[in-house]
């Protein structure tokens, strides 16, 4: 696309800087040129006439599953990176739970070549910590950075060794690569398949108490603390657990956190009658839990939420409660569901959307989720009012697994430019 | 919360997934027609024509050869056609889907499905997709209910006890794994049991059970006092000793049923095990052998609820 854009009339939104105001921005080569006054002899294109939309910074979402390579009967990297776009996200990590794992530079290579050729969102790969994800040997984490991975993570598939945890956080402290970890004890989780309480009890669910994510989380930062590792710590669910990561922050230890979006407007009542598009990890808790997660990422504790995307195929979905697939498609939710979140919690649009933008940036250290010149024109128009209803006819994902389905959520992405390009328009 | 899936939009009942969400009067409507089935099976022919040319399928995915027997029973003395799978052992092993074995059986042209399974809400992913017209019956999923038992069990007690509104009732030993426990909780409570009491180590207690409407016990004798029904529970072999229980030994030492232990209950009280039964574990055999012991009466009585509750579901009672 040749290279200068207009985009007039919008509410210019960035929580990075504050700035909330109708502002002109003027896009040249990718980039953006000029926020209010056009950069000298500057001549448009183009010009998208954004009156009545919010202009805010593409987002950033820390976990979306692309499904590739290995479960394409799910998704396809094109379907999810379509549903990107179409949900506003602009910048992506993956986590490497994919078949096989993201385990070595080479899948992460081809996996960022693909990416870039459909020049769509941006990704970030999440690097395997161990090979296969099996949680014994480290995987090359000096060689996977180099292919791009920005972080290492173990996905799902959780440590349950500490000595292995140790080790793969002083290995990554010694060349200040980023460990994300999933916050749950495996033995203490047992199997269980729905959040310990009187849900989980009167369906007859086994259950996953309150303590596996407070034993894995005290001896993760009983470890950071050791050995100063960076650690994103990603998926909170409990209200227990955001009080601990309130306390390792106050205390200076080098953490971050995440909450996926579904755990802000769901509890375990929502699994209804064994609903299996309610079947997530960690699982829908207490309603005590959710309103302390709200709290948590209103008031910073939490540093940003993501979609937690996994598209899963009906087949995995259509089987009793227990045995169904865990996960929910949230690429196209996350943007509504947030906003959904700042209303309720009564935030500006600034401070709401800086949990989908410039925070999650921040932990990606990406040069993203920021409107300012100079930087890469990925941005989101949305419109705030626009309500909509969850199907199968409005998701660009192949995965059509939500509890919100049926549902009407308000707020939808109009257009998503990446580089200056429109890469979606509703 | 199976109340929407469980009854249509007139209340009537559509399929019995669990005792949970079922008005009392539907529960009341099951128990006055088993009394008038009661005395079909006294006579010798019991046999009545009201489910004559339907076709019932037992669906175990586990296995339960007593517990099928009681339904197949029930269905033909009603004049059902009656088919038995025992899946465990077949389709699932080749992979199929718990949905494309039913969706088979359907095509067969099934009237009713009675479905045990290990997954708690397995009855309710067959009852959301079978067609209209096409009953379910849940009879055992994973802990989470067991609805015919605790229908038997709550008839069993309106037997001998006539009036729920003055009872106090104790459910015993292993509640967390219990699916009887459960589907005999929310019945008693609906139909309006003011005491409905738990007794078992903490190990044994779901979370929050207390939010069931129950009082929790971990003292036996604390816990039987005054009760007018002690109902005991299966204790599996697999959790007699590991991570729950050290042993039988000690289990049955705190919590097992001796005359001793039920000398603390109302002198006329009644004795309930849902089979089968660990004798020496969770009940000594004086107790389930003796006076105060419903226990057969109890499998004689499932019958007849079996055959209410099928014939309710087929529109003929």
């Amino acid at each position: 696309m040749s290279g200068r854009l207009t985009i007039e009339g919008a509410r210019v939104v960035d929580p990075a800087s504050g700035h909330d105001a109708v502002t002109a921005i003027y896009v040249a080569d990718g980039a953006i040129a000029g926020l209010g006054k056009a950069p000298d002899g500057f001549r448009a294109d183009a010009v998208i006439d954004a009156k009545g939309l919010v202009a805010c910074p593409g987002l950033v979402d820390l976990a979306a599953r692309l499904r590739e390579p290995g479960f394409e009967y799910r998704a396809t990297l094109e379907s999810e990176m379509r549903a990107a776009v179409a949900g506003g996200v602009t910048s992506l990590a993956c986590p490497p739970d994919t078949e096989p794992p993201l385990d070595e530079p080479g899948l992460v290579e081809m996996l960022k070549r693909r990416a870039t050729s459909l020049a769509l969102a941006r990704v970030y790969p999440i690097g395997a910590l161990t090979l296969g994800l099996g949680g014994e040997r480290l995987a090359e984490m000096g060689e996977l950075a180099e292919a791009g991975c920005v972080g290492f993570s173990q996905a799902d598939a959780l440590l349950s060794d500490p000595h292995v945890l140790r080790q793969a956080l002083r290995y990554a402290s010694t060349f200040g690569f980023s460990v994300w970890l999933r916050p749950q004890d495996s033995t203490l989780a047992h199997g269980g398949v729905a959040h310990e309480g009187e849900v989980a009890t009167r369906l007859g669910l086994s259950p996953i108490p309150e303590v596996a994510e407070t034993v894995a989380l005290k001896t993760i930062l009983t470890l950071v603390e050791e050995t100063g590792a960076r650690v994103h710590v990603a998926r909170l669910s409990t209200a227990r657990g955001v009080a601990l990561m309130r306390d390792a922050k106050a205390q200076g230890l080098p953490v971050t956190c995440d909450v996926g979006v579904h755990h802000l407007h769901l509890c375990d009542r929502d699994v209804g009658d064994f609903d299996p598009n309610a079947r997530l990890t960690p699982p829908l808790r207490d309603v005590r839990d959710r309103d302390a997660l709200r709290r948590g990422l209103a008031e910073g504790t939490i540093d940003a939420v993501c979609s937690d995307h996994a598209p899963v195929d009906d087949d995995a979905k259509q089987v009793p409660f227990g045995e169904a697939e865990p996960g929910a498609t949230g690429l196209e939710l996350l943007l509504p569901l947030v906003l959904q979140w700042g209303r309720e919690a009564g935030l500006a649009l600034p401070a709401t959307l800086g949990a989908v933008t410039s925070r999650p940036a921040a932990i990606l250290d990406a040069p993203a989720g920021r409107i300012a010149v100079g930087m890469a024109a990925d941005l989101c128009l949305l419109d705030p009012q626009a309500a909509w209803v969850v199907s199968s006819a409005t998701l660009a994902s192949q995965g059509r697994n939500t509890p919100f389905l049926g549902l009407e959520l308000v707020g939808r992405a109009v257009r998503t430019l990446v580089n200056g390009r429109v890469v979606h328009a509703a | 919360m199976s109340r929407s899936l469980q009854l249509g939009p007139d209340g009537r009942l559509v399929h019995l997934l669990s005792t949970e969400g079922l008005p009392a009067e539907t529960l009341r409507h099951i128990l006055d027609t088993a009394d008038q089935f009661v005395s079909v099976n006294e006579r010798e022919v019991k046999k009545v024509p009201l489910l004559r040319g339907r076709s019932l399928f037992n669906v175990f995915f586990e296995n339960s050869t007593r517990t099928r027997t009681t339904f197949e029973i029930a269905a033909k003395r009603l004049s059902a056609d009656v088919v038995n799978l025992n899946i465990g052992a077949s389709s699932t092993a080749k992979g199929e889907s718990l949905l494309d074995t039913v969706w088979n059986l359907q095509a067969m042209d099934a009237d009713m499905f009675v479905v045990r399974h290990k997954e708690a809400g397995a009855p309710h992913l067959v009852a959301r997709h079978v067609k209209p017209g096409v009953h379910v019956i849940n009879a055992g999923d994973g802990r989470h209910a067991h609805p015919t038992q605790g229908l038997l069990d709550v008839y069993t007690i309106r037997h001998y006890k006539k009036d729920f509104s003055r009872l106090v009732v104790a459910i015993v030993g292993d509640i967390l794994h219990s699916r009887v426990a459960r589907s005999q909780i929310h019945a008693l409570k609906t139909l309006g049991v003011p005491e409905v009491r738990v007794i078992g180590p903490r190990t044994l207690l779901p979370a929050d059970v207390e939010r069931l409407g129950v009082r929790v016990f971990h003292d036996m004798a604390a816990g039987l006092r005054g009760c007018d029904v002690v109902m005991t529970l299966r204790l599996q072999s697999e959790r007699m000793s590991g991570p729950l229980l050290p042993s039988a030994g000690e289990f049955n030492k705190a919590y097992g049923l001796t005359p001793e232990k039920l000398a603390q209950a109302s002198p006329d009280a009644i004795v309930m095990h849902p089979g089968p039964m660990n004798r020496g574990v969770e009940i000594d055999s004086s107790v389930a052998d003796g006076g105060q012991s419903v226990i057969m009466p109890q499998v004689t009585f499932g019958i007849a609820v079996r055959m209410a509750v099928m014939a309710i579901l087929a529109g003929n009672a």
